[in-house]
């Protein structure tokens, strides 16, 4: 397709499906854990919130590192695995969503709590007046208030895991197709000396990394502009 | 005030770490599955000579680029014999330097099967797991897939492979137990008890001659010239041989 070789097109086609199933993951996780975090007065939530942040301070060595303890045969994934005959998780697309899921996830959390804490206790409060459940609030007044936030944490939260190295270099095995993502086939035609492949996807990603980037200042001043 | 208690306690740290007068200092790239012994050496030739030896450990692929580019190293002691060639080739290092400092052996290694037969495990491929150096980037790979080709295997294990970075990783996924079974460095099982292993017989795969050269950044560098001379010394040899590497 499009005239590259599949050397380089399955990388291509295999990041973008890994950082979609992240992306999306991370919502259904994310969305409900920003909520508890912008509105429960627990003392320790700030504690949870530290740990979901590690990440960002973290190097991803250390991530790739207890991700592979984790995801072996000693560790939960080998347990997971053993439900369909296979001993590891590691080396597999299923392991890489959940290490893209962990080291993504602070930037998702982040602007979706920052978006339900902006809200306020008051459109919740007029919603409560009006008999709508907690629930039916939640859904009809505080998803609809927070969708920018929401938006923010989806793109950043797949731009991250277009651009995760680390962790998938020390848990992936570089199998094509499977485990091979951009970045780490990046680093493999560096090391051959395809420098011309090199310079293909890597120019790709500094492209796409300044779409994203820019479409975020535009999606913020919009925002700001629109609650002016 | 304070930041000025901390950055002269940290003038004193950093001058607490310079070399002696007089001794030199060479920046050296080590391929993965020389790290053991070249630690060794290292602490050996600090010792005798006074010169201290900063080492380096990574993929022979990934210090060929780093080298071309400008990477401050002035010794590469490489996993194979062709990337030294292409960086004297390549004017960044110097001929008369070049030399064969140990030759790998290929090891078939387990922590979960037993392989003392190798040959027959391979064979039999009761395992999900196969984990080599990138072939195309680390001499190890490359001997591995020689091997599994010569007995016959490769295609049908092919997509059991998984690839480590370099040597090291491809240790690292079978000592975890992640892969089952691994095509490792003889010299990385040194002291290592665990598991069981096969010597891949050298026939099934090209020699792994691991070549040394000074680079021109350590044309004048006479710690560097030190340490290359040390390596093809008696000490230093017998160091590589009891790391199970052969010697020319």
């Amino acid at each position: 397709m499009l005239g590259l070789p599949s050397d380089i097109w399955v990388p291509i086609q295999l990041t973008i499906e890994l950082a979609a199933i992240t992306t999306l993951s991370l919502l259904v996780v994310a969305t409900p854990l920003a909520w508890w975090l912008a509105r429960s007065r627990a003392a320790w939530k700030e504690g949870v919130a530290a740990i979901v942040s590690l990440p960002i301070v973290l190097p991803p060595t250390v991530l790739g590192f207890y991700l592979l303890i984790l995801l072996g045969p000693d560790g939960p994934g080998g347990a997971i695995a053993s439900l369909w005959g296979a001993r590891t998780l590691a080396f597999t697309f299923t392991g890489l969503v959940i290490g893209s899921i962990v080291s993504s996830m602070p930037f998702v959390v982040q602007p979706i709590r920052n978006a339900f804490a902006a809200i306020g206790d008051r459109p919740l409060e007029v919603a409560a007046t009006l008999r709508a459940s907690p629930r039916r609030a939640f859904w009809t007044v505080a998803l609809p208030l927070a969708s920018p936030g929401l938006l923010t944490g989806a793109v950043l939260g797949f731009a991250h895991t277009v651009g995760e190295f680390g962790v998938v270099l020390m848990i992936g095995g570089n199998i094509p197709g499977r485990t091979r993502v951009m970045s780490t086939a990046i680093f493999d035609f560096v090391e051959t000396m395809r420098w011309r492949d090199a310079n293909m996807l890597a120019g790709g990603m500094v492209v796409f990394a300044f779409a994203v980037i820019l479409s975020m200042i535009l999606l913020e001043k919009r925002i700001a502009r629109a609650r002016a | 005030m304070k930041l000025t208690v901390l950055i002269a306690a940290l003038g004193v740290l950093l001058a607490s770490f310079a070399a002696p007068a007089g001794a030199g200092q060479t920046h050296v790239a080590v391929a993965a599955n020389f790290t053991e012994p070249a630690k060794e050496i290292a602490a050996l030739f600090n010792q005798k000579t006074g010169h201290e030896a900063v080492l380096t450990f990574g993929a022979s692929g990934a210090f060929f680029t780093q080298i071309t580019h400008g990477a401050p190293f002035e010794v590469f002691l490489s996993a194979d014999s062709e990337r030294p060639k292409a960086a004297v080739d390549g004017g960044f290092a110097l001929a008369d330097s070049l030399f064969t400092y140990a030759i790998g052996k290929l090891v078939l290694w387990s922590r979960v099967i037993d392989v003392t037969d190798g040959e027959a495990a391979l064979k039999a491929g009761q395992f999900q797991k196969l984990s080599i150096a990138n072939p195309v980037a680390a001499p190890y790979g490359t001997a591995a897939v020689e091997a599994m080709k010569a007995l016959g295997v490769y295609d049908a294990l092919q997509p059991k492979i998984v690839q480590g970075n370099s040597i090291a990783q491809a240790f690292q996924f079978v000592d975890t137990r992640n892969a089952e079974v691994g095509f490792v460095a003889l010299s990385q099982l040194y002291g290592v008890t665990a598991g069981t292993r096969w010597e891949v017989p050298q026939t099934l795969y090209s020699p792994i001659r691991q070549d040394a050269v000074l680079l021109k950044t350590g044309a004048d560098n006479e710690a560097s010239k030190a340490f290359l001379d040390f390596l093809k010394g008696p000490e230093a040899r017998a160091i590589i041989e009891r790391f199970g590497y052969a010697l020319n």
